[in-house]
């Protein structure tokens, strides 16, 4: 159930909706290996399996991961500058969320990624010097 | 009593079909909760 108008906005928005109650299709439970609910899938036009929530959220927490997720598809279709919109979108928008240190690793790597220019991951690199620097994000742009 | 206004579908290969149509992607709620 997702009363708050934001996440129903959100999600009749960007997706096409459908809810599987365990009691009432349980063989689509394995077919998405399903282990626990709730569970979020967010799933490419063409089904591949994009991004995955597990466990419940409060709503901005909710919202982030869901623009997170949105980022991840486009990724994956390496709509980079899409990408990097997404996830700075998470940074801006939620920025106290769990997500946002992810998404800003990730925003960071879609502007590499449509640039190449080794100087975007340096940026990333000092951005989490200066911030979420207790996060495993942090960690992992420390190489840079 | 909370109600959401989302147009929930049942039919996840119809709902897969209609989202290769329109290109749009698919949100998939799983849920063991009370109708």
């Amino acid at each position: 159930m997702y009363p708050d108008p934001q996440v129903s906005e959100l999600i009749s928005r960007q997706f096409v909706p459908v809810r599987i109650h365990v009691k009432e299709q349980p063989t689509m439970w394995k077919r998405f290996n399903i282990r626990w609910t709730p569970t979020v899938l967010i799933l490419a036009p063409d089904g591949a399996e994009a991004f995955r929530l597990e466990g419940y959220l409060p709503r901005d927490e909710f919202l982030a991961q869901l623009h997170l997720g949105l980022g991840f598809l486009a990724v994956n279709q390496k709509k980079w500058q899409p990408a990097r919109q997404e996830f700075e979108s998470v940074v801006e928008r939620f920025p106290e969320t769990d997500a946002a240190p992810e998404a800003l690793y990730w925003a960071g790597v879609a502007k590499y990624s449509n640039s190449h220019d080794p100087n975007e991951l340096k940026a990333l690199g000092r951005q989490f010097k200066e911030r979420y620097t207790d996060t495993g994000w942090a960690k992992r742009a420390s190489i840079w | 009593m909370a109600t959401d206004t989302i147009a929930w579908q049942k039919d996840v290969d119809g709902a897969i079909t209609e989202a290769t149509r329109a290109q749009k992607p698919l949100l998939l709620d799983f849920t063991a909760a009370p109708a």
